[in-house]
C-alpha cells in the first residue's frame, strides 16, 4: 500500500503524496508544473482543448490515448504515462502532426491547436486512414477558426512526412512501475486506488458514500462544475480485469470498467449499428475515459448504452462484499436517479447477449449534431419477424423518460401481427402511452414523440426488400 | 540573405501564420499562461441567478470567510466610475441601486488566492430577493414597446405605394436566433500595480484603447496611467471587442487596491452566460413584385433583441439595415428597426455585426418569390441585382451608389464551375425516388460594406523602427484574434522594405507604442493598419531615400529598394548596410504611421451617405440532405467564389473564407441558444451549444475571385475577417430547399434559424400538412 502516486510525465518519473486527489490534472499541469501549452476551453471535456496522451499498458503493450485533462483527476494517472503538447517534438524537428499542421495553415488563433495536436499524435501509430477516420479522431475537438478543412488534411498529411525516430518506448518504464494500491489523502479527501476485485468491493462495502470513480467524464464535473467536494472516492482504472472485454459465441461480458474504447471492437462485431454507436458516443477522448458500466451505473436517462443493450436482454452482475446477484439490465433502472443499487453495491460486469443475426438490432440516435453531443432522443429495436408475423419485439429508448424505458404498448400492438406498414401504423399512436417525453434544451416532447414514433416507420423501411435510403452518416450512409 | 529575386514572405505569399509553430508546440502565449509573481490572486464575480429582480438583502459573510478569500468588492469599491459600456450609455460593472437587470449580471467580484477557490467562495453569498417583471423575449418586448430608441427607419422611394401597385405580394416572417462565439479561450485579463497608482494589464481583447480607457475610468486615474498589452487572443469573433472590459476593470481595481498582480479567467459557463452574444432577431417582409420575379417594393420591420444593455446594439443595428438589400436593387425601400430592450445578456458585435441578420432575410425573400412563381432562384436573383457600374439601378437604400459591383460576374462564373444546372436536376432526380432522404441546393451572394459606420472609427496608427543591423520591429494598432492579421501586416512592412519577412519582428499590441486605436473589428483590420504600417514605412523610406542620395551624391530617383539591397545610382548596399549608415548620419530609423480611411461620409439622422468605403462580393453554392423522419441533414459539398481584391496573403484569406463559411452554417443551422421561462440560458457549455465539428464540414472547393480593388486599399486588396460567415446563408437555403423537396410544392418551408433537426421536421410536417400542435 503506498500513499503517494507514480506516473510518468513527459518520461519523467513523477510522484506526489498529500495532493488533493480531486485535482484535475489540467490544472496540475498548469498551475503545479507551468505546462500551459494545455488548454481549458470548457472545463467540462466537450471541446478537446485540453487533451494529453495517456499511454498505459493495454495486454501487455502500450497503448496511447488521448483524454481530456481538464476532467481526469489525478488519482487515475497513477500507473500511466502523461504526455503533453510541450513533450512530442524530437532534437530537431516538430512531430508530424505539428509540422503538418503548421504547413498546411491547420491553426489560427492557435487555442485549440495543442489538443489538436495531441488527438493527432495519438492516433498516429493507427496510420493513415480515410478523411472520416480523421474526423473521428479530431471529433473531440473543437475549433472556431479554420472550418476544420486544414486540419482535416493535415490528420492525412502527417503520415506522408518522416516519421519520428526519437520517441522513446514507454513499455519497460510502465512495466517497472509499483502496481502496489494507494490511499492518498490531502485537502481533505481521501483517494483509493485498489488493484483487485476483491479489494474494491471491500472499499465500497466499508465506504458506501464514497463517490466510485471509473472515467469520470461525468464524476469530473461534479467536481469542476458542481464545484462538489466529495470527501470519499474509490478510483476503479486499475483494479485487474475490471476492464476486461470476453467475447463468446454467446455474446460479450464486459468488466464494469472496461471503457467504451477498450468495448467497441467486440460490440461492433456483435451489431454493427452497436459499432455506429460508439463511433458517435462521445468523442475519442470521452471513449477513452468513459467505461460502458459506468454509463450504466450512473442511471442517466440520457445515457446510449443502456437502451441497446437492454433490448439485447443484457444483464447486469452487481457485487457487495464476496456477493454477486445477476439482474436483467432493465430492472436496474428503477425511477429518475433511482436503480436497484444497495449500499454497498457496485455494478461489477454487463453480460450482453449475441443478436442474430447481428444486423437485426437498430439503432438509432437523434441529437442536434451527428458527432460528440448529448441525445435528445434514441432508439433501439429489436423485432424478430417469423413468416411475415412480428414474432418478438424489444423496443427501448432514451431521453424519453426519467429513466431508458421499453415502449411496451408499442410492442404489444406490433407482436403477433403481419409486419406491414398498416401494422405499424397502427401502433404509432401507442408511442403516446409508452412516453410522455419533458421539453428540454436538446428538444421539445412533441419532437421527441414524433421522431420516436418516425424511426419505427424508418425501421420499416430499412426492413423492406429494396429498402430505400434511409441513413446520412455512418456505414450504411447515403453516398 | 536574401536571393536577388524576390522576398521571402512579402504581400500575395500564402505565408503561413506567424505563431503557427507555436501554436502547435504549446508554446504560444495566451494571457492565463502568462507566467505571473507567486502573489497574482484571482477573481471571479458573484453572478445574479434572476433576469430580474430587486435585491433585498445580500450578505455576503460567507463569501468573505470561504477558504482563500483575499477581498470582497462591491460597487461600494470602486473608486472610480462603476460602468464598463463601450459608449455613452451606463452598463454597471457590478450591480447597483439594489436591482439586477439579467440572469448572470455580476453583482460582487471575490479575490482569493486560486481561481477553483474564487469560485467556490463566489457561490457562498446569501441573497434575498424580490422578483420584478422581466422582458425576456421580443415578442415581450414589442408589446411593452420597450425600445433603446424609437423606431430607427431607412427609407428610399415610397414603399408603401409601390407594394399597393405591384402585380404580385408576397409577406413573410422569419425568426433568427442568437449566437454564442465559443472563442476556444474564455475571456481573461491579468492586470499588474505599477508605481504612481499605474497598472499594467495583458488582455485578450480586440480593443486595447477602449480597455485602457474603462480601466483608467474605474480608477479615476487619467488614460496615461493604464497600459494595456494584447499579444493575441484564442478567438475573439466581435465577442472581445467590448466584452472585456469587465475583467480588466475589476482586475485593475483589485490590483492597485491590493497592491499584488490580479487574473480572471471565466469558467465557460460563466463566459456564456455573462457575455454578449449575436442578436437574435425577428424580421417580417412585405415585398410586392413584378410578374416576373422583380422587386417593385419592400418593407421589412427588424426587431433585435439587445438585452439588458445597449453595449454596441445601435451600430449592430444599423448594420442590419445597411443590409437589407445584399446584392439587390430595391426600387422602393422601407426598413424600420426596432432595438429591444430586455432582461437579457447584452447582445454585443459578433462577426458581420448584424448584416448577416439582415442579409439572411432579404435572401429568404428572394426564395420565397422564387418559390411563389416556381422560377429559378439564381434566375430570380440575377434579375434583381444591382447594375453593373455605369447602370441605371445602383442606388442603395441609403443612397449610396454601388460603384464596384461585380456580383453578376462572380455569380455567373461559380454557377458555371460548380455545375449547378446538372447538379440541380440531379438533385430532382433523386428526390423523385427517395421517400426518406431529400437533397436540398441553394445558391446565395454576398455583397457587404467595408468600414466602420461610426465614420471617426476609422483610423489607425503604427510604430515602425529599423535597428541598426537592419532588422525591423513592427508594431501597429490591430489586435491578433487568430485571422492572421499580424502575418499580414508584417508582409506589409517587408514588402515596404523589400526585406524578408523574418527580418520584420511582430511585437503585442500596445497602448503605450500605438495609441488612441480603432477596434480590430468590421473586417477592417488589415485594411487600416496595413496602410498605417505603410505609411510608417514609406515615412522611414522617404528619410533613407534623402539621406542615400546626399551620402552618394545622386539623386533620390536613383535610389531603389530591391529583394535585401538597395540601389544608388551605380552603387549597391545591403538594407542592413544602408540602415547603418543611416544612424551614422543621424537619421532617425523610428516613424509613427497613421491612416484615415478616405471618402466615407454618413449623416445618420438623415439616414444618407457613404458609410462604407467598397463592398467586399463573394458568392458559394451548398447542397444538402436531409432526413424526413428525423430533420436531421448531412451537408454534403459548398462551392466558394469569394472576393478578395488581390489577396495579401492567399493561403490567410482562404482560411478566413472556410472559417467564416462554417460559423455562418453553424449559426443557422445547429447552433441553438435556449432561454427558458424565467430568462435563464439552458444553453451554457459545449454540452448544450452544439457548434460545427469536423465532420459536419461538406466538401468545400474555395476559389478566390482575383481582382483588384477599384479603391486604393493597402496593395489593392480586400477585408475578408466577414464577409465569408454571410456564405453559409446558401447552407440554410438549401436546407430549406430539401424541406421543399418533401412536399408537393405548394406550401412554403416555413423555416426559422437556427434549423435544428427539430425544426427541419417540423417544416417538412408543415409542408407535407401535418402542422405541430405547439407554435414553435
Amino acid at each position: 500500500m503506498r500513499d503517494s502516486l507514480r506516473f510518468l510525465l513527459n518520461g519523467e518519473p513523477v510522484e506526489l503524496s498529500g495532493i488533493d486527489p480531486r485535482t484535475t490534472l489540467l490544472d496540475w499541469l498548469r498551475e503545479t508544473r507551468g505546462l500551459t501549452g494545455t488548454k481549458e476551453g470548457c472545463n467540462e471535456g466537450d471541446c478537446g482543448a485540453c487533451t494529453v496522451g495517456v499511454t498505459r499498458l493495454e495486454d501487455g503493450a502500450p497503448v496511447r490515448r488521448a483524454v481530456n485533462a481538464c476532467i481526469q483527476l489525478l488519482p487515475m494517472l497513477d500507473g500511466a504515462a502523461v504526455t503533453t503538447v510541450e513533450a512530442i517534438a524530437g532534437p530537431d524537428r516538430q512531430h508530424p502532426a505539428q509540422e503538418a499542421m503548421v504547413a498546411l495553415h491547420g491553426s489560427q488563433c492557435g487555442f485549440c491547436t495543442p489538443g489538436f495536436v495531441m488527438s493527432m499524435w495519438a492516433g498516429y501509430p493507427a496510420g493513415r486512414g480515410s478523411r472520416a477516420d480523421v474526423a473521428d479522431m479530431v471529433a473531440g475537438n473543437l475549433c472556431r477558426c479554420t472550418g476544420y478543412g486544414p486540419i482535416l488534411e493535415s490528420g492525412l498529411a502527417m503520415h506522408d512526412l518522416p516519421a519520428p525516430d526519437w520517441e522513446v518506448d514507454p513499455a519497460p518504464r510502465l512495466a517497472g512501475m509499483e502496481h502496489g494500491s494507494v490511499v492518498m489523502t490531502g485537502g481533505g479527501c481521501t483517494a483509493h486506488v485498489p488493484v483487485t476485485e476483491p479489494e474494491l468491493a471491500a472499499l465500497v462495502e466499508a465506504y458506501p458514500d464514497a463517490v466510485i470513480v471509473a472515467g469520470a467524464t461525468d464524476v469530473g464535473l461534479w467536481i469542476t462544475k458542481r464545484l462538489d467536494t466529495p470527501e470519499r472516492m474509490i478510483f476503479v482504472n486499475r483494479v485487474k480485469d475490471f476492464d476486461r472485454v470476453v467475447e463468446t459465441e454467446a455474446g460479450v461480458e464486459l468488466g464494469a470498467g472496461a471503457t467504451y474504447a477498450r468495448a467497441a471492437g467486440a460490440l461492433e462485431r456483435l451489431s454493427p449499428d452497436l459499432g455506429e454507436l460508439i463511433r458517435r458516443l462521445g468523442s475519442v477522448q470521452v471513449r477513452n475515459s468513459g467505461c460502458v458500466g459506468a454509463n450504466i451505473a450512473n442511471g442517466s436517462p440520457i445515457g446510449d448504452g443502456p437502451p441497446p443493450l437492454i433490448a439485447l436482454g443484457a444483464e447486469l452482475v452487481l457485487r457487495k462484499g464476496a456477493t454477486e446477484r445477476v439482474i436483467p439490465l432493465e430492472a436496474f433502472f428503477l425511477d429518475y436517479g433511482k436503480q436497484d443499487r444497495a449500499p454497498g453495491e457496485y455494478v461489477s460486469a454487463v453480460r450482453i447477449p449475441r443478436p442474430a443475426p447481428p444486423e437485426a438490432l437498430k439503432i438509432f440516435k437523434i441529437s442536434k449534431r451527428f458527432d460528440q453531443d448529448i441525445t435528445a432522443t434514441l432508439g433501439a429495436f429489436l423485432i424478430g419477424v417469423e413468416s411475415g408475423t412480428v414474432a418478438s419485439a424489444s423496443i427501448v429508448f432514451g431521453g424519453m423518460a426519467g429513466i431508458p424505458k421499453r415502449a411496451a404498448a408499442v410492442e404489444a400492438a406490433l407482436l403477433g401481427r403481419p409486419w406491414t406498414l398498416d401494422t405499424v401504423e397502427a401502433a404509432l399512436p401507442a408511442f403516446a402511452d409508452d412516453f410522455q417525453p419533458m421539453s428540454d434544451m436538446r428538444a421539445s416532447a412533441e419532437y421527441r414523440l414524433r421522431a420516436a414514433r418516425n424511426l419505427l416507420l424508418k425501421v420499416f423501411h430499412e426492413s423492406a426488400e429494396a429498402p430505400p435510403e434511409t441513413r446520412l452518416v455512418g456505414a450504411g450512409a447515403l453516398a | 540573405m536574401t536571393a536577388p529575386g524576390a522576398i521571402k514572405g512579402g504581400v500575395r505569399a500564402p505565408q503561413q501564420h506567424d505563431s503557427g509553430h507555436k501554436h502547435v508546440a504549446g508554446a504560444a502565449t495566451y494571457v492565463d499562461d502568462i507566467p505571473t509573481p507567486s502573489d497574482c490572486l484571482s477573481i471571479a464575480f458573484g453572478l445574479s441567478p434572476k433576469a430580474r429582480a430587486r435585491i433585498v438583502s445580500l450578505d455576503l459573510a460567507p463569501v468573505r470567510a470561504a477558504p482563500g478569500v483575499i477581498a470582497v468588492l462591491t460597487a461600494e469599491d470602486i473608486p472610480g466610475r462603476n460602468d464598463v459600456s463601450p459608449n455613452a450609455y451606463h452598463e454597471p460593472l457590478l450591480a447597483e441601486d439594489g436591482e439586477v437587470h439579467f440572469q448572470g449580471q455580476p453583482i460582487f467580484a471575490v479575490v482569493a488566492e486560486t481561481h477553483l477557490l474564487a469560485r467556490k467562495a463566489a457561490r457562498k453569498a446569501l441573497i434575498e430577493w424580490e422578483d420584478l417583471p422581466a422582458i425576456l423575449t421580443i415578442d415581450d418586448a414589442m408589446a411593452a414597446e420597450s425600445w433603446y430608441e424609437p423606431p430607427y427607419v431607412m427609407a428610399r422611394g415610397d414603399a408603401d405605394a409601390a407594394l399597393e401597385a405591384a402585380p404580385r405580394v408576397i409577406e413573410g416572417v422569419m425568426e433568427i436566433g442568437a449566437q454564442e462565439h465559443f472563442y476556444l479561450e474564455s475571456q481573461a485579463a491579468l492586470a499588474i500595480p505599477g508605481e504612481d497608482g499605474d497598472v499594467t494589464l495583458h488582455c485578450s481583447s480586440q480593443h486595447p484603447t477602449e480597455i485602457q480607457h474603462k480601466v483608467a475610468e474605474a480608477l479615476g486615474e487619467p488614460f496615461h496611467s493604464v497600459t494595456v498589452e494584447v499579444r493575441r487572443m484564442g478567438g475573439g469573433f466581435g465577442g472581445k471587442e467590448s466584452q472585456g472590459n469587465a475583467l480588466a476593470c475589476i482586475c485593475a481595481i483589485a490590483a492597485k487596491r491590493l497592491k499584488r498582480p490580479v487574473k480572471i479567467r471565466y469558467d465557460r459557463d460563466d463566459d456564456m452566460t455573462i457575455t454578449g452574444k449575436r442578436h437574435d432577431f425577428r424580421i417580417a417582409y412585405r415585398v410586392g413584385i413584378d410578374d416576373d420575379g422583380r422587386i417593385r417594393g419592400i418593407a421589412f420591420e427588424q426587431m433585435a433583441r439587445c438585452g439588458w444593455s445597449l453595449d454596441l446594439s445601435m451600430p449592430v443595428s444599423d448594420r442590419a439595415m445597411f443590409h437589407a438589400d445584399n446584392a439587390y436593387y430595391l426600387p422602393a425601400v422601407r426598413i424600420r428597426s426596432y432595438r429591444c430592450r430586455t432582461n437579457t445578456c447584452s447582445n454585443t458585435a459578433f462577426r458581420g455585426f448584424g448584416g448577416p441578420q439582415g442579409m439572411v432575410a432579404i435572401e429568404r425573400v428572394l426564395d420565397h418569390i422564387a418559390f411563389d412563381l416556381k422560377a429559378d432562384p439564381t434566375a430570380i436573383r440575377a434579375l434583381n441585382y444591382y447594375d453593373r457600374p455605369g447602370g441605371d439601378r445602383v442606388t442603395t437604400p441609403y443612397f449610396m451608389e454601388v460603384e464596384d459591383n461585380i456580383i453578376h460576374e462572380l455569380s455567373a462564373e461559380l454557377l458555371e464551375t460548380s455545375d449547378y444546372v446538372a447538379r440541380r436536376r440531379k438533385i430532382n432526380e433523386f428526390n423523385a425516388q427517395s421517400p426518406v432522404l431529400k437533397k436540398g441546393i441553394a445558391f446565395s451572394p454576398v455583397k457587404f460594406g467595408i468600414s466602420f459606420t461610426l465614420t471617426h472609427m476609422n483610423q489607425a496608427s503604427a510604430l515602425v523602427h529599423i535597428y541598426t543591423d537592419g532588422s525591423v520591429h513592427l508594431n501597429h494598432g490591430g489586435t491578433e484574434m487568430g485571422q492572421g492579421l499580424f502575418t499580414k501586416v508584417a508582409q506589409v512592412a517587408a514588402e515596404c522594405f523589400q526585406i524578408d519577412l523574418d527580418r520584420v519582428k511582430i511585437t503585442a499590441t500596445n497602448t503605450g507604442k500605438s495609441a488612441n486605436t480603432a477596434p480590430t473589428a468590421a473586417s477592417s483590420g488589415s485594411d487600416i493598419n496595413g496602410m498605417a504600417v505603410k505609411n510608417a514605412c514609406d515615412e522611414i523610406k522617404g528619410r533613407l531615400i534623402r539621406f542615400a542620395a546626399e551620402r552618394w551624391q545622386t539623386t533620390e530617383d536613383q535610389v531603389r529598394f530591391l529583394p535585401g539591397r538597395v540601389t544608388v545610382g551605380a552603387e549597391e548596399i545591403t538594407f542592413e548596410a544602408l540602415a547603418a549608415a543611416a544612424y551614422m548620419g543621424r537619421v532617425s530609423l523610428s516613424a509613427t504611421g497613421h491612416y484615415a480611411t478616405p471618402k466615407i461620409h454618413w449623416d445618420r439622422s438623415a439616414a444618407r451617405g457613404r458609410p462604407f468605403y467598397y463592398f467586399a462580393y463573394g458568392a458559394a453554392i451548398t447542397e444538402v440532405t436531409i432526413d424526413t423522419l428525423t430533420g436531421e441533414y448531412r451537408f454534403d459539398r459548398a462551392d466558394i467564389l469569394h472576393d478578395c481584391g488581390k489577396s495579401l496573403n492567399p493561403a490567410i484569406d482562404i482560411g478566413q473564407i472556410e472559417g467564416g463559411y462554417i460559423q455562418g452554417l453553424g449559426w443557422l443551422s445547429m447552433e441553438e441558444l435556449v432561454w427558458d421561462d424565467a430568462g435563464r440560458l439552458r444553453t451554457h457549455a459545449p454540452s448544450t451549444y452544439k457548434i460545427p465539428t469536423a465532420s459536419d464540414r461538406p466538401d468545400m472547393n474555395i476559389r478566390l475571385y482575383d481582382t483588384e480593388n477599384r479603391e486604393e486599399t493597402i496593395f489593392r486588396s480586400k477585408a475578408v475577417g466577414e464577409p465569408p460567415l454571410m456564405l453559409g446563408i446558401s447552407a440554410f437555403l438549401a436546407l430549406s430547399d430539401a424541406v421543399a423537396a418533401a412536399g408537393d410544392g405548394t406550401i412554403y418551408p416555413a423555416l426559422d434559424a437556427p434549423a435544428t433537426p427539430e425544426r427541419i421536421l417540423r417544416a417538412v410536417d408543415h409542408v407535407r400538412g401535418r402542422p405541430w400542435e405547439t407554435r414553435r
